[in-house]
């Protein structure tokens, strides 16, 4: 196809910038015709809502699907996973086992949460029954640890009690609506400090679901020493990862920027825990990762003008249990330090090369299914249909007991995480 | 031969005398004194019972493993008739030099004191030491004042001393031939060649299975990894230090590696040992030195800068400041040239000698030990055995002189082209080199890439592999330092190690260039 693909974006970010125009991109507005657009949230919500929305062409790729909030915003995540597990019970389906205690075996991945003030009376119920536990307040359409806090007696929180009751035909605006989960108080430690997970996932369809993981994630460490005492509750730098706020603590080294690479995690797990522990959590985190994306699958639309780049955050705890906190549609493309810059630019470049073939105009009837040699940094982490035409020839073996944890979410060096399907 | 055998049976009383005072000698009295209780054990046949009981409880191992560690650590045999100084070091000039270095440290130490008015040493007042004990596990995060404090001395220092080291019997002669070193050290000691490093490395010759390169995800485990990990897992399960040893040549897998080195070293944590360590940080809270400020400047300047560091800097300033205070490191110096100040011997000061040495080294254990006690010992163990020739003045083979005089030797040798060119630029290579020497390459190669390297040195009981990895990374870019004019630029090729595989530049180098 001759034409050189022209390109928007409302997010002035050089990353992004220096990618499209080293591919001799051409820069148009976005009244013109356009054949890429990369989008911010808000921008996203006007194409394709009901008043003000357009119809996409062919040849127009975007950057965002329509409810990505599905999976993105927390309480609609959380809704989604719960609809989820229960469907799958409901079919009966081994993936829903549940162990002696009530609790899913293979879909206990996120903490138990709250909508407030709609759950509230199910949360103080819940409270009571572990009253020396922390929660943690998050508002449901904030990022970047804005608004975010901790409690411990329920006093903290009246307000949405008080709310709920006193207004029953009032309906809060969703964006004071705020999600209340269980702290993970155990996290594991290294060197003291608390850290999470980001980890980029590309979906490029969600039916059938096809999704990719970067390789080169990272961790965020606190900058202060972890402790669980009470006195420290409202301490922010101890309990939240995001950068956005570390940045702003006295010991926030602007060179590292407190940040590993998962690959040295790694490293340092398997030699202080073992090599079964440490490849047992990361199928794991596979795990989860495609169950919350099959999860929204069935709401998500799935509009072949687009595909996401989700920003996935973790946290493990002491027991190298994985828990997914949340996912960002939207991850920061600001770049803390050097390597960061140098990370966000290979990212991009790696989705751009995935979602715009040959970095020709896109047509958006084409298969989705990139060649191998494409795939830079990231590799499969789930094919649907490969897994399908799999699926027939494979047993459903019987997991229980089986070392390997969680059905076959394996990663091999090679690069091809490929999970067998039930359905 | 007659020498031999009485040099072994001297060998064998001396290590023996070691032995019986050591805490292990204590342990195998018990344990034979309890297996009287046994009904094999029989009046009779004492000697032969208990030597098989030991035999199969695992006790002979540990002994076993306790003569292979001092023998790895011992002193040539020498003439009986030598004094002790000519055990430490024999060439006299070279005593005298690492002489002249420590006083010139210890008056610039001194001179620091005076200057800032603060003592060597001095007790903590009880607020202070309070103070101390609470945040023992976050001294990362408290910034005194550190502004004033000047490092002791700069890798820089160090070699201008080692340049200037004359061996006053050796006459070179006015005439320059093709013979003529043209590197800055300028001691006739003996050096290894290819060959010679050939064959003492022959574990990592080409045909040999390696970590860090047979490894790698192109090549199915099947080939040779997997059925290393089960060698591994065997020798584990042996406890037997000197296959340890023999094993780790070909590299460590990850999950079984600080278990392997805490055998190699002959570590196993007993109580004593917490106790040991427990009592060095109580007189780390009780006295404050001087040189923990220094420390505390240092590794704020590299570690905490670091990319993979960062996060164990509080283990490191808990681990530095306990060594500092670790008079059981006097012990090495038996076999060092270096002696200790004499204000050690007034008994209570730490050694002054360890201002000078560099705290990376820590760093990358902290991947493999998250106990502090048991991080110190491993890393008290490496220093004494290894890394402390690398901050004296000594013509031992793994010592810093000869390592530099190696590693120019390789590349003058073997890259006479690449050598010339940088000395006419004005950028000679040891320059550039000498600070990955001196820091064992800790802070300059990726973490994995760096426990691949120190597997070896524990491997291999010697630190040569440094000047060999120093003039194969030489080699590897020799083609853009070819086109380099001046000694900024030969720096800046040579800034960015971390993308660097040791294994297989090591292997290149060694087995695969044409010579």
């Amino acid at each position: 196809m001759a034409g050189k693909v022209k390109w928007v974006t409302d997010i002035e970010k050089s990353v992004l910038i220096n990618n499209f125009e080293k591919r001799g991109w051409v820069q148009v507005t976005e009244n013109e015709d356009w054949n890429f657009y990369w989008m911010s949230v808000q921008t996203i919500r006007n194409v394709f809502s009901v008043e003000t929305g357009y119809r996409l062409s062919d040849d127009q790729i975007v950057n965002h699907f329509p409810n990505h909030y599905e999976l993105t915003r927390k309480d609609l995540m959380v809704k989604n996973i719960k609809r989820y597990r229960k469907e799958l019970e409901k079919e009966g389906s081994p993936l829903a086992e549940k162990d002696e205690n009530g609790k899913y075996l293979y879909l206990d991945f996120v903490p138990v949460t709250y909508m407030l003030p709609a759950d509230y009376n199910l949360f103080v119920e819940e409270f009571r029954k572990s009253p020396s536990s922390t929660w943690i307040m998050k508002p449901c359409g904030k990022a970047q640890g804005k608004g975010i806090f901790l409690i411990n007696k329920l006093s903290q929180i009246k307000k949405w009690s008080r709310d709920s009751k006193t207004s029953s035909f009032v309906t809060q605006s969703t964006k004071e609506a705020y999600v209340i989960s269980l702290y993970i108080n155990n996290p594991l430690l290294i060197g003291g400090r608390k850290f999470d997970l980001r980890l980029y996932v590309l979906v490029s369809t969600y039916r059938p679901l096809r999704c990719y993981m970067y390789k080169l994630g990272f961790c965020r460490f606190c900058t202060v020493k972890y402790t669980p005492s009470t006195s420290e509750l409202d301490n922010m730098f101890v309990h939240l990862t995001n950068v956005a706020i570390q940045k702003h603590g006295e010991d926030y080294n602007h060179i590292h920027g407190g940040k590993w690479t998962v690959s040295n995690l790694r490293l340092y797990l398997e030699s202080t825990r073992g090599k079964e522990v440490t490849g047992k959590l990361f199928d794991e985190i596979h795990w989860i990762i495609v169950q919350s994306l099959k999860a929204v699958a069935p709401v998500m639309n799935n509009d072949k003008h687009c595909f996401e780049c989700y920003g996935y955050d973790i946290i493990i705890d002491d027991k190298l249990k994985p828990w997914l906190i949340e996912v960002n549609a939207s991850p920061s493309l600001t770049s803390s330090t050097a390597n960061d810059r140098i990370l966000k630019y290979n990212l991009i470049n790696d989705t751009l090369n995935i979602a715009v073939p040959n970095g020709e105009i896109p047509d958006c009837k084409w298969n989705k299914s990139p060649p191998k040699e494409v795939l830079g940094n990231y590799e499969i982490l789930y094919d649907e249909e490969l897994a399908q035409g799999d699926g027939a020839d494979r047993e459903l073996r019987n997991r229980q007991g089986q070392a390997l944890g969680p059905k076959g979410g394996r990663s091999r060096d090679s690069g091809r995480t490929v999970l067998t399907t039930w359905k | 031969m007659l020498q031999e055998e009485s040099d072994l049976s001297l060998i064998i009383a001396q290590i023996v005398q070691k032995l019986k005072g050591s805490n292990l000698y204590a342990q195998l009295e018990r344990q034979a004194w309890a297996s009287l209780q046994r009904p094999e054990i029989k009046l009779e046949s004492l000697k032969e019972d208990i030597k098989e009981f030991f035999k199969i409880s695992g006790w002979e191992k540990k002994l076993q493993n306790a003569v292979y560690s001092e023998l790895s650590v011992f002193p040539l045999p020498s003439h009986p008739a030598a004094p002790p100084e000519h055990l430490k070091e024999p060439l006299v000039y070279m005593r005298k030099a690492q002489g002249s270095w420590e006083k010139r440290i210890l008056k610039s130490l001194n001179s620091m004191c005076t200057e800032l008015s603060i003592p060597l040493a001095r007790k903590r007042p009880v607020g202070e030491q309070k103070e101390l004990l609470n945040k023992w596990n976050e001294m990362g995060t408290d910034e005194p004042d550190l502004s004033l404090f000047r490092p002791v001395y700069a890798p820089k220092d160090f070699l201008e001393v080692l340049i200037n080291l004359r061996n006053p019997n050796y006459e070179n002669g006015d005439s320059l031939s093709f013979r003529t070193h043209l590197g800055l050290i300028q001691v006739p000691l003996k050096v290894k060649d290819i060959p010679e490093l050939k064959e003492f490395f022959v574990e990592l010759g080409l045909t040999t299975g390696q970590l860090g390169i047979d490894d790698s995800t192109q090549v199915p485990p099947e080939l040779f990894e997997n059925e290393h990990v089960r060698i591994g897992q065997k020798v584990l399960a042996e406890q037997d230090s000197a296959a340890a040893q023999q094993y780790i040549r070909q590299g460590s897998p990850t999950a079984l590696r600080a278990e392997l080195w805490a055998l190699i070293l002959n570590i196993s944590s007993q109580p004593e040992d917490i106790l040991y360590y427990e009592q060095l940080k109580t007189n780390v809270i009780q006295h404050d030195l001087l040189v923990d400020s220094l420390i505390y400047k240092d590794v704020k300047l590299t570690a905490s800068n670091d990319d993979y560091y960062f996060v164990f800097e509080d283990y490191l300033y808990q681990v530095l400041l306990c060594f500092s205070r670790d008079t059981s490191v006097l012990g090495h110096f038996a076999y060092n040239s270096a002696s200790p100040p004499k204000s050690y011997i007034r008994g209570k000061l730490g050694l002054e000698e360890y201002a000078v040495f560099y705290p990376p080294n820590v760093a990358p254990l902290c991947f493999l030990y998250h106990e502090p006690s048991k991080l110190y010992q491993i890393f008290r163990e490496m220093y004494v055995r290894f890394f402390f020739r690398l901050h004296s003045i000594s013509s031992h083979p793994s010592g810093i002189v000869s390592l530099c005089l190696l590693f120019e030797t390789l590349l003058q040798t073997y890259l006479p082209q690449l050598f010339y060119h940088l000395r006419e630029i004005g950028a000679q290579p040891l320059r550039i080199s000498f600070k990955w020497m001196v820091r064992a390459f800790s802070g300059y190669l990726a973490t994995d890439q760096l426990l691949l390297l120190w597997d070896r040195i524990l491997g291999y009981n010697s630190l040569e592999i440094l000047a060999v990895l120093a003039a194969a990374v030489f080699a590897f870019r020799a083609v853009n330092l070819m086109e380099v004019t001046s000694l900024a630029a030969a720096e800046a090729v040579l800034a960015d190690l971390s993308t660097l595989k040791v294994m297989p530049l090591l292997q290149i180098f060694l087995f695969a260039t044409v010579t």
